[in-house]
């Protein structure tokens, strides 16, 4: 089938404006299967609005995208089975345990053992013991797994995660690249916005840059690295970073 | 209509009940107003206000009351509503191969089960302080007929500030004017008093013909042409309120 062998994610020539504001000017890139692809760009650069398009939560006003080889305007209910989105908040119902947030979306995505696919995903997400309480009782990090678990139900080919890690202490932001590693791993496209780049560095394959509307770079890491003056040698004193400092006092979880 | 309309309409609806009956507060927020008005009206002002002979004055206020407490629901329908909205799960749920307008009917029925519940309590409290009616099956058929109606016109104007509000106080701010409406009414007085620009207003508003057909029916006496104005007034109002909410909800997904 050409649906297989296409990459997951193709956009061509991606516009939207809002009023006279250019948000998207033409924006252009493919995602391979199974990679984790992230796009990289300041605040306001248009991360959200690309993303909302590829989800069909907005229209594009011209250009095409397709995901899982389905248009995204013309194919939206095709498209909506095939991805999942974990938005720039952590969109869970506060009032409903962990366990029945998760239930609710298993229904929703009309699976038939709604309560098994809860318990395996709050296992999997270590909440198995947080799983009855409410989600207003979580923490920063618990919700995010939470609302990434949820994304996982059901399990969309394509997944997208808008700036997953913003607004989280360092802890919950490496349990939450450990999650997204683990997705590629089982050969889930991964298509993640960020504003950290040490994140894209981390988990990408491919990192786009999105600046003013267009996509400046599209590279591996190692070939955005080459792109930049040659790499001097300098003797510098390895110091720790406040970060290195904190993890290592707190005690980081594996 | 997707196939899986009705399914993921019960399923969402499931959702909103259980918010409800995890903070029956609401409920008692809604009904405490409309009850201590009742009270004040009735052991305060009702001595001095002069209804005519032979009808006791709970009597005559509790239709008025109703329709109060309808219009101070449906802020909470507006506040729900604006609640996923803010959250992101409004998001979650679009993005999903759902019945789209799933989400939004859940949020309708759930404010029907709401304000009935609501009305039901204060009914109570009336029946406590001495309403009495000897309106037959058919009557009180038809006032829950028109109350389920109204609640429904009211609910589609609360859609639209909770798709479009931009603060928690903006989505329930609308319900004030509707909560004042029926006091320019024949709902607490007879309107012969009033001056005349207020009683030609006061005549010709939508709140004087439901509470006259109620209060008609409850009393058992014949309903004339009010009920037909009452209806009139519901449906339109209805048909009015869906079409400008569709229409901002349309602007919402697309």
């Amino acid at each position: 089938m050409t649906t297989q062998q296409a990459a997951a994610i193709q956009v061509h020539g991606l516009e939207k404006s809002y009023k006279d504001l250019h948000v998207l000017r033409g924006v252009n890139f493919e995602v391979a299967r199974g990679s984790i692809f992230a796009l990289l760009g300041s605040n306001g650069a248009g991360k959200t609005t690309a993303v909302k398009i590829l989800c069909t939560l907005l229209k594009p006003d011209a250009g095409t995208a397709r995901v899982n080889g389905f248009d995204v305007v013309t194919q939206a209910a095709d498209v909506r089975e095939s991805i999942s989105l974990t938005g720039q908040f952590a969109a869970v119902d506060e009032i409903l345990s962990g366990r029945e947030n998760l239930v609710l979306v298993a229904r929703l995505r009309h699976l038939r053992n709604p309560g098994q696919v809860a318990d395996d995903l709050l296992a999997r997400f270590s909440l198995t013991d947080a799983g009855s309480r409410k989600v207003a009782t979580y923490s920063g990090g618990m919700r995010r797994r939470l609302d990434i678990a949820m994304s996982l139900i059901g399990d969309p080919p394509v997944i997208f995660l808008d700036e997953p890690t913003t607004g989280l202490d360092p802890q919950a932001r490496i349990e939450v690249w450990q999650a997204v590693k683990e997705l590629a791993e089982g050969g889930t496209t991964v298509l993640l916005t960020t504003q950290y780049l040490d994140e894209a560095e981390q988990l990408a394959d491919r990192i786009a840059i999105l600046h003013e509307g267009r996509i400046i770079v599209n590279d591996t890491l190692d070939e955005l690295k080459r792109m930049l003056p040659p790499a001097k040698v300098e003797y510098v004193e390895k110091q720790p970073t406040l970060e290195d400092v904190f993890l290592s006092l707190v005690g980081t979880k594996a | 209509m997707s196939k899986h309309f009705f399914g993921d309409t019960t399923v969402l609806l499931g959702r909103s009940l259980r918010h409800i009956t995890r903070s029956p507060d609401t409920i008692i927020t809604t009904a405490i107003m409309p009850v201590a008005m009742m009270l004040m009206f009735v052991y305060v002002f009702g001595g001095a206000i002069s209804i005519g002979p032979g009808t006791s004055y709970v009597n005559y206020m509790l239709p008025g009351i109703l329709l109060i407490t309808v219009a101070s629901g449906i802020a909470y329908t507006a506040y729900r509503l604006f609640m996923d909205m803010q959250g992101g799960i409004f998001e979650r749920f679009q993005s999903m191969p759902t019945a789209r307008s799933s989400v939004l009917w859940a949020h309708v029925l759930t404010s029907l089960v709401a304000n009935l519940v609501s009305l039901v309590v204060v009914m109570l409290v009336a029946l406590l302080m001495g309403f009495r009616s000897s309106a037959g099956v058919l009557a009180w058929l038809s006032v829950a007929g028109i109350l389920v109606l109204f609640t429904l016109a009211l609910t589609w104007i609360a859609v639209i500030p909770g798709l479009s509000a931009k603060t928690m106080e903006g989505a329930s701010a609308f319900s004030y004017p509707l909560i004042f409406l029926p006091f320019l009414s024949s709902a607490f007085v007879p309107t012969d008093t009033m001056p005349t620009v207020l009683r030609v207003f006061a005549d010709n508003q939508p709140v004087t013909s439901i509470v006259n057909a109620i209060r008609a029916l409850f009393a058992g006496q014949p309903v004339g042409n009010d009920i037909w104005v009452a209806l009139a007034w519901c449906v339109g109002i209805l048909v009015v309120a869906y079409a400008f909410a569709m229409s901002t909800y349309r602007r919402k997904i697309s």
